[in-house]
């Protein structure tokens, strides 16, 4: 049965990378849903966050087949139950409305967004959550003639209270220690 | 070490030397210039292959890997000199040959200009290579090189490239070599854990019918004295996948032939009759498998392997040990029974009986007019003593030598297997006679692949390379053909073929050759081309429609193997 899976990779931050890990979704004819490439905690390390709905079968293998590629240190997945993810939204509507009306506060202030710029011309809101949450704002905002609506990637943290990149890590040193 | 000061193009080379490479096969152009202008100060110190196509170079590269256990190593210029290595370089990446690829690549200021000869090479290698990096300055040349040859001979092995723009090639830098023991992020392999041993050693105690397959894992290794060890202490037949083929002596009483669609007729159906199967270094394929639903059913699975990525891949496994062959099967060793298995073996024996009777004396000592594949293919091997190295293209004559060369020696058999590339069979034969020049290097090429690859005599002659090929020539694409036959009602669309006069044309390279129609002619060809001191080419015309029998029909299980159509 598919589902939605967040695979996690920790790599270095070499040119192309990239490129080497989306063709192997590619080659499986498997779409990314979303994809979020950023510095990691670690120096120098990397941390993308991938988003696919498939089988558990096929992500097992995504991921073997992920931790193949050299400059790949470790990857990981899990279902969105075993994870707290966001994404954030912004979302651009024309000031006028805002003075017509006291609707638009109302849904800034019901959905938890907030606002962070204001001009004569429009005004820029900001939302995190879930993509159906920041979906439904738009859903509302769009009422008003939403101008620019913009989605990031998820970005995502485990909820396991084992650290496994941290154990990894530990093991892999005693693995080369061993081979030295 | 001191450093000194030289060019990229020189530190290419020095790095090369640092690396033990005594061979590159290779072909010059604009974007490589430089580093071959530095190759001939070195002509003393490293032996440079001028193929006549950058697709004979790669080929030849895999050739010498083959044989050698060492990267192969080619050169080619930028834009097509490059693309042209990518069929090669696909073929080692499935067949997990070791291969350090170098490219030139037009000067970084140009790159994404669509400059002459530009082509975006590690973007197109990207999915065909272990690894592949561009290097735009000098300084970055020795580790890279460094790390080239790590990547390409560890773990389990496969085909790098280094993509080096040309101003890199003639800046300078201080040249300073230190080999590539550890990147961070990659683990080559992974220790034996003694625990999955322990558990793969009571179930190959307890089994009553056990069987091992081996592939090339067991080469790649070393790990042939190990394998043997452990057949003979626990008395279980082995049988070979196609990469595997010289692992094992062909000879010895519990190796018991060749797994896959047109392999043994015993391994096949024995697959699904076993109680348990330990996989030594190879990968399931789907011409191992044939029907994955219904492969080896009865039995668990043991899998033995030094890339995590194949445990689960397409058969489960009940244990799997991953680590190299050499150390899983050494630990292993230590922990089984000494046991005989002498009826099941048996039964291998009765079922090579049935095939003898059914397909392998027809095809190795045929009654009827025609000459077979098979014959020649017995006849070499005997020449030679089974001693020689076997090189075979792909298709019919590459199943029919896989089945009845015999081997004496590991390493003896260069071939495509997993991309099954036709035309690699000469180039091939190139590469495998140097990496191994004090051995015979017989050639087996259809006439479809032969005139894909065939301008590579020029470099057999030219290298002076003692290379004998056998043309086995049905003026058809013979496997093609056999399956338009069984499978396409015989509607033979485009598979036969005008062929030209193969002697006129080996001569016209200067190559000594000889046909054969007629059988009273066979022996005698075969023996005056092994006794020839150099190349030689013998065509030997066979019967234009003989098929390769057994045959697990394609979807269908190993144990619905047939013996005739």
């Amino acid at each position: 049965m598919k589902q939605e899976f967040n695979i996690t990779i920790f790599s270095e931050n070499h040119i192309g990378l990239l490129n080497r890990i989306t063709i192997i979704f590619t080659r499986r004819k498997i779409n990314i849903e979303s994809l979020t490439v950023s510095a990691s905690a670690l120096k120098g390390i990397s941390k993308f966050t991938i988003v696919v709905n498939e089988t558990q079968d096929r992500v097992m293998k995504v991921v073997s087949q992920l931790e193949k590629v050299v400059d790949v240190m470790k990857a990981f997945y899990h279902t969105n139950d075993e994870m707290i993810f966001q994404e954030i939204a912004l979302y651009k509507v024309p000031t006028e409305a805002l003075y017509n009306t006291d609707k638009i506060e109302k849904m800034v202030r019901n959905a938890g967004a907030r606002i962070l710029e204001i001009t004569r011309e429009y005004t820029v809101i900001e939302k995190t959550g879930h993509k159906e949450e920041t979906q439904a704002l738009f859903e509302q905002l769009n009422e008003f003639h939403v101008m620019q609506f913009i989605r990031s990637g998820r970005i995502a943290i485990t909820r396991d209270p084992i650290e496994r990149l941290s154990e990894f890590l530990k093991e892999r040193d005693a693995m080369f220690d061993a081979l030295d | 070490m001191a450093t000194k000061r030289i060019t990229g193009s020189q530190a290419v080379i020095l790095s090369l030397l640092e690396e033990g490479v005594d061979t590159i096969f290779g072909y010059p152009g604009g974007a490589i210039m430089p580093i071959y202008d530095a190759l001939y100060d070195f002509d003393k110190h490293v032996t440079h292959i001028l193929t006549r196509h950058e697709q004979g170079a790669v080929h030849a590269a895999e050739g010498y890997a083959k044989v050698t256990g060492k990267a192969g190593v080619c050169f080619a210029t930028s834009g097509p000199g490059a693309t042209n290595l990518i069929t090669g370089i696909a073929d080692a990446q499935i067949d997990s040959i070791p291969l350090v690829c170098i490219t030139g690549q037009v000067a970084s200021p140009l790159l994404g200009t669509d400059a002459f000869q530009e082509s975006d090479v590690v973007g197109i290698s990207m999915p065909v290579t272990k690894w592949n990096y561009q290097v735009t300055s000098a300084e970055e040349i020795p580790d890279a090189i460094a790390k080239a040859f790590y990547i390409a001979q560890s773990g389990r092995p496969g085909p790098v490239l280094l993509d080096i723009a040309k101003d890199a090639q003639f800046q300078e830098l201080d040249f300073e070599y230190k080999k590539c023991t550890k990147i961070r992020s990659y683990i080559p392999e992974f220790p034996v854990d003694p625990f999955k041993v322990k558990e793969a050693a009571d179930l190959i105690n307890a089994a009553k019918k056990p069987l091992l397959l081996f592939g090339q894992g067991v080469i790649i290794a070393n790990a042939e004295d190990e394998l043997k060890a452990f057949i003979e202490k626990t008395g279980i037949p082995a049988a070979w996948t196609l990469l595997g083929l010289s692992a094992l002596p062909t000879d010895h009483p519990l190796n018991v032939g060749m797994l896959g669609m047109h392999g043994n007729y015993g391994p096949n159906i024995k697959t699904n009759e076993a109680d348990l199967i330990i996989a030594v270094g190879m990968r399931f394929d789907d011409r191992v498998t044939g029907k994955v639903s219904t492969y080896a059913k009865n039995a668990k699975i043991i899998h033995l392997e030094v890339d995590p990525a194949e445990i689960n891949k397409i058969v489960k496994a009940d244990v799997p040990v991953l680590g190299n062959a050499r150390n899983s099967l050494a630990m292993l060793m230590e922990n089984v029974q000494q046991n005989k298995h002498d009826a099941w073996v048996q039964e291998f024996r009765d079922c090579d009986k049935i095939e003898y009777e059914k397909v392998i004396q027809k095809d190795i000592f045929p009654e009827k007019q025609g000459l077979t594949m098979g014959e020649a293919v017995r006849i070499a091997s005997e020449k030679t003593n089974h001693e020689a190295i076997l090189v075979t293209d792909v298709g019919q004559q590459q199943m029919i030598a896989s089945r009845y060369f015999k081997f004496k020696h590991s390493k003896s058999n260069v071939t495509s297997g997993g991309l099954g590339t036709m035309g690699y069979g000469i180039p091939a034969a190139v590469g495998a006679q140097l990496g191994a020049k004090d051995r015979k290097v017989v050639t087996f090429v259809g006439d479809g692949g032969f005139q894909m690859t065939l301008q590579e005599l020029g470099t057999i002659v030219q290298n002076k390379l003692p290379v004998k090929i056998i043309l086995l020539n049905n003026n058809f694409l013979g496997m093609v053909r056999q399956w338009q036959q069984l499978f396409f009602e015989k509607r033979y669309s485009f598979t036969e073929l005008t062929n030209p006069d193969f002697i006129m044309i080996a001569n016209g390279f200067g190559m000594p050759a000889h046909k054969v129609t007629k059988r009273e002619e066979l022996e005698a060809g075969i023996q005056k081309m092994m006794e020839h001191d150099g190349p030689y080419l013998l065509e030997v015309v066979v019967e234009k429609e003989d098929n390769v029998f057994p045959m697990v029909p394609a979807g269908a299980s190993v144990s619905d193997i047939i013996l005739e159509a």
